[in-house]
């Protein structure tokens, strides 16, 4: 860039100092000026005059350097000044002493003990407080949902079968191909085992229990929660941030009731169907493996299936689905409507919404497994 | 070299389209060394898309742009980073990054385009915020912490960062308050007088155009309708421009 090379030269005159500083100074050139500046050895003389009348153009970087140079020389006792400065020269010379605060945005450092106890507290509290708030949202919800069974007109028919689509419908093949694959692996692993006994039949005992109670539901629901839980939040919190809840609020629209009823309904209608057919895919998994590395015959199969496994199995996996569906939706919804501000506050909610959900399906079904060990089934 | 071009940017037989849907036909448009330039039109004429076209955001399909002599549709990798490093944008909203602070903000341009010194960097970016007026409490806060107009500051001190030789504004007045849209203007006057930066502006606010546009393009029907100073859309016949610049506003703002 040679249209851009500054020239610096300097010369004693008398106890003076001149400097004079000609041609054009940019940014890319303020690290070489800065060198030739801090070169400068005014020895004795007192006075330093910095000339810039012959610079052609002078941009904020490179005035920055020559603004701290002369404070440099000042604050080594010379008395500094800039001379012959055209007016736009000065002026910016000006707006950078006027702004001689560099920016520091650092948070004032506590002692590191201190600051540990602060932030489990501050993390504490905020769980509390979390928790507090998600439970009001809960009986928010619940509200609704109660008006909305007195006047059930009220939900909003379109948007239901359109989340029961994205929610049910287009989660099929994902739900499916895992079901059928943990039944594959299931029957492939207790197969391994139980053959050291000889008792290579109670596969189908092994398969058909862990699928129908645990398995195919506590998948499916996983599954559900980072695919749909998280599209809950994202979608609700995009709109958070853009302000259209607000905009639907001054509306006299409810956003509890156009924008959670329909995905949480959707997901209490569609989750039992996912969960059932992840049940059959499951068992399919399951039965081929069995057939294929032990030799057990689909009709066999199915026969001990209906001898070893009460059919009570299957609605103790299925009795959960519609538990599991409302905690995903309300934890999806909830840190939707939790999004403030920005496009990552977006993304924060979004993994806390996937994460909390998936945190509440398991110990929700760890508390169904005691209740119905309790119950005897 | 780019003293050489007589235009800062120039727009030759430009035509964009979006599907079936053409917005400018064999527009033609010189921006100078120096000057502010206003681009005025109906909503939907395409003021933003001839603005995304000049930086290079969306590709012609058809005609050459020329910002600083060069041809952007046919730039390499470092020609194209030297002319982003040249040019400055203010989008519509501001467009600041989120996830950053006004001061971080600032920084991304210089430190993507030069090896400063921490310190130094530091320095630019309280001058920069100090030129667009922001006080220096805005510069550790988050933009959605920041009101309508402040963002738009923010957003012209990152344009501003590596000293453009050209700034595109989009609409820089809209939805500030009257007294804040003024200071803006003044801003932008003051920034072409001190630092010599050519302006691009996109604006529907009549003031603007009466205290800061040393020219005037008119865009309507896919093309550059008219262009020159205030006097010559006064007196222009086509019946937008004399609505444009005859209508009520522009009487109550002709008569102060
Ligand atoms: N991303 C896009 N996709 C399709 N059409 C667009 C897009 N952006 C702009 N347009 C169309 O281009 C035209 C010009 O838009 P724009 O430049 O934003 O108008 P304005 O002059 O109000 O800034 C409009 O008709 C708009 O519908
Ligand atoms: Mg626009």
């Amino acid at each position: 860039m040679a249209a851009l090379a500054g020239r610096i030269k300097s010369e004693r005159d008398g106890a003076r100092l001149v400097v004079s500083l000609g041609g054009r100074w940019g940014i890319d050139e303020a690290d070489r000026l800065d060198g030739e500046l801090r070169r400068l050895a005014p020895g004795p003389a007192k006075a330093v005059s910095i000339d810039i009348a012959g610079v052609e153009a002078l941009d904020t970087a490179a005035a920055l350097v020559l603004y701290r140079a002369r404070k440099r020389l000042r604050a080594d006792g010379h008395a500094a000044e800039f001379a012959r400065a055209r007016p736009e020269l000065s002026a910016l010379l000006d707006l950078i002493e006027a702004n001689d605060a560099p920016v520091e945005c650092r948070a004032p450092r506590e002692p590191p003990l201190r600051a540990i106890v602060a932030h489990v507290g501050r993390a504490t509290i905020e769980a509390l407080d979390n928790g507090l708030k998600m439970l009001s949202f809960f009986g928010l919800t619940m509200t609704t949902l109660a008006r909305a069974a007195i006047r059930p007109w009220r939900i909003r028919g379109t948007a239901l079968v359109g989340h029961m689509e994205q929610a049910g419908l287009d989660a099929v093949p994902i739900v499916a191909l895992i079901s059928f694959l943990i039944g594959v692996v299931l029957a492939y692993q207790g197969a391994d085992q139980l053959a050291k006994f000889g008792a290579e039949i109670f596969v189908v005992n092994l398969v058909g229990i862990s699928v129908l109670r645990e398995i195919g539901i506590l998948l499916t629901a996983i599954v559900i929660a980072g695919r749909s839980g998280s599209a809950f939040t994202a979608a609700i919190g995009s709109m958070k941030v853009r302000e259209e809840i607000d905009a639907m609020r001054t509306l006299g629209l409810d956003p509890i009731e156009v924008l959670v009823l329909p995905r949480l309904l959707a997901l209490i209608v569609t989750l039992p169907l996912l969960a059932f057919f992840a049940d059959a895919m499951g068992l399919l998994g399951g039965g081929l493996m069995a057939w294929i590395s032990l030799g057990i015959g689909p009709a066999q199969f199915i026969e001990r299936l209906g001898d070893a496994v009460p059919m009570w199995s299957f609605w103790v996996g299925i009795i959960k689905a519609p538990v599991f569906a409302f905690l995903i939706a309300m934890v999806g919804c909830y840190e939707g409507f939790q999004v403030s501000g920005s496009a990552e506050s977006v993304g924060r909610h979004t993994t806390k919404a996937v994460v909390e959900a998936i945190f509440l399906v398991i110990v929700v079904d760890a508390a169904f497994s005691i209740l119905f060990a309790y119950l005897g089934v | 070299m780019a003293g050489s071009a007589t235009a800062a940017i120039r727009v030759r037989g430009l035509r964009t389209r979006f599907g079936p849907q053409v917005v400018h036909d064999n527009l033609d448009l010189e921006v100078r060394y120096g000057e502010v330039l206003g681009v005025v039109g109906a909503s939907g004429t395409g003021k933003s898309v001839l603005l995304r076209a000049v930086v290079g955001l969306m590709k012609p399909a058809a005609g050459s742009i020329e910002v600083l002599g060069h041809d952007i549709s046919r730039l390499g990798a470092a020609e194209r980073r030297e002319i982003e490093s040249r040019t400055g944008v203010l989008f519509q909203d501001g467009a600041l990054f989120s996830s950053l602070t006004v001061a971080q903000n600032v920084q991304v341009p210089l430190r993507e385009h030069t090896s400063l010194p921490q310190d130094v960097i530091d320095e630019i970016t309280a001058v920069k915020l100090g030129m667009v007026g922001l006080p220096p409490e805005a510069a550790c806060k988050y933009p959605s912490e920041l009101s309508g107009g402040m963002r738009k500051r923010a957003g012209l001190a990152r344009a501003l960062a590596l000293d453009p030789e050209i700034v595109c504004l989009d609409e820089p007045t809209a939805g500030l308050d009257p007294i804040g849209a003024a200071a803006f203007d003044g801003l932008v006057r003051r920034l072409q007088r001190t630092l010599g930066i050519t302006v691009f502006m996109v604006t529907h606010d009549l003031d603007s155009l009466w205290a800061i546009c040393d020219r005037i393009a008119v865009l309507a029907e896919k093309q550059v309708l008219v262009v020159g100073p205030m006097e010559v859309m006064l007196q222009h016949e086509h019946p937008w421009v004399r609505s444009y610049f005859h209508g009520p506003r522009a009487r109550a703002q002709r008569s102060e």
